[in-house]
């Protein structure tokens, strides 16, 4: 049961992981604000949940796991949030122009 | 043990690139959040170092509000900053130069000059820990063995609020200060902020009655607490109080007069400045925090205010 654990904590890390990278690469490679927004958000939604998902069997039950849950919800509704008001921005037009 | 090795390797690496960038980069925003990701790579040193008090103190107030600070420094210059545009000249440039040479070699000079072991004042903190009533030693050291430092640092942040007043047009002395919002009382920043304040205080004010036996403490707590006051504040939900109001100069003042009045009361109860007496250790550093608290709060949140810009509507 252990290894069985270690063996989901480690491909669904390494998930997340991958999600992480896939949205650095779309950050960087994307061409405008909009779909920049989309390849961050996906990474911080994705990546963060399938790490945290991964290490929720290491933790301590209840105050450990509730924990690493509340600090992926947080995210979630950080990002969220945050990703509107940029995208907002970009289609009013705002930053600055390059 | 050699992979924990390779990410400190590489985290020291990010944080000497993320430093070279923050210097070297020409927009004064850019910069800005170059420093902000400074700070965040630094929190995460203070993590492999083991001292979570340092890294909750640099993540709350090295990224976050200095960053907030700065980013409004940065919008505010940016109207100057497109006309000027003439570089110093060849001898500054090197004088600066040779300047921060100096500094860098001065200051590694000093650190791998350190002896080994480093002389240390641990084991006696620790040793007369049980005296202050506190389970934290950082906290023993900030409120009982070096109290005084604490005060003077509250003090400095009111002295520098103080100095952002002051630069209020005199239209506005004593008005309102106001934070440039764009906002939308049923926009998803105002949903957020309604969300957001109630998980916010409760988690700054854990973390500051936390911080009497683990890492926490009370200038981590007001950050947080000053920043969910900012988030309601920006989202258009509330505004800033005028800064005559009576209640908030007495509650600026109150967490240094409290600290003095304890402070200088040990002469008499303890038989030196700011000694506490026997057995009264804790409840008296409890009352310090406490006073302490609303000061921060609000000159933390008023800092990024800036300067009172507005009258209040009569």
């Amino acid at each position: 049961m252990k290894i069985a654990l270690d063996i989901f904590t480690i491909f669904s890390v390494m998930a997340g992981a991958f999600f992480f990278l896939a949205g650095t690469v779309g950050l960087l490679r994307f061409p405008d604000p909009l779909t920049r927004l989309h390849a961050l958000t996906k990474a911080d939604n994705l990546g963060l949940g399938l790490v945290v998902l991964g290490l929720l069997p290491q933790t301590h039950w209840p105050l450990d796991t509730i924990k690493l849950i509340a600090i992926w919800l947080f995210a979630l509704l950080a990002g969220a949030t945050v990703g509107q008001l940029m995208a907002c921005t970009a289609r009013r037009g705002g930053g600055q122009p390059k | 043990m050699t992979l924990a090795l390779a990410v400190d390797i590489g985290l020291a690496l990010l944080i000497l690139a993320m430093a070279a960038w923050t210097i070297a980069v020409r927009d004064t925003f850019a910069s800005v959040i170059g420093f902000v990701t400074y700070g965040l790579l630094l929190t995460l040193v203070w993590v492999r170092l083991a001292l979570p008090d340092v890294a909750l103190t640099e993540a709350a107030m090295g990224g976050g509000l200095t960053g907030a600070l700065l980013i409004g420094a940065a919008a505010r210059l940016r109207r100057t900053e497109a006309t000027v545009r003439e570089r110093p000249g060849v001898f500054t440039r090197t004088l600066a130069a040779v300047l921060s040479a100096t500094v860098t070699a001065a200051l590694s000079f000093c650190v791998l000059n350190l002896p080994d072991p480093a002389p240390t004042l641990a084991p006696g903190a620790a040793a007369k820990l049980g005296s202050t009533g506190v389970g934290n030693p950082v906290t023993a050291v900030l409120l009982a063995y070096r109290s005084m430092d604490t005060l003077l640092e509250a003090i400095v942040v009111l002295i520098a609020l103080f100095g952002v007043w002051s630069l209020a047009h005199d239209r506005f002395w004593g008005g309102c200060p106001q934070l440039r919002t764009h906002a939308d009382s049923e926009g998803i920043l105002a949903y957020f902020a309604r969300i957001l304040p109630p998980i916010g205080i409760i988690v700054g004010v854990y973390i500051f009655w936390i911080g009497a036996d683990f890492p926490g403490g009370k200038f981590q707590g007001a950050t947080i607490l000053a920043a969910m006051w900012l988030l309601v504040i920006g989202a258009g939900l509330a505004h800033f109080p005028p800064v005559s109001q009576a209640w908030l100069r007495i509650l600026l003042v109150a967490g240094p007069l409290v600290f003095m009045a304890i402070g200088f009361a040990g002469i008499v109860t303890a038989g030196a400045v700011f000694a506490y007496p026997d057995g009264f250790a804790k409840p008296l550093i409890l009352a310090i925090e406490i006073a302490l608290m609303p000061t921060l709060v609000l000159a933390l949140a008023l800092l990024v205010a800036g300067a009172p810009q507005r009258m209040p509507p009569q």
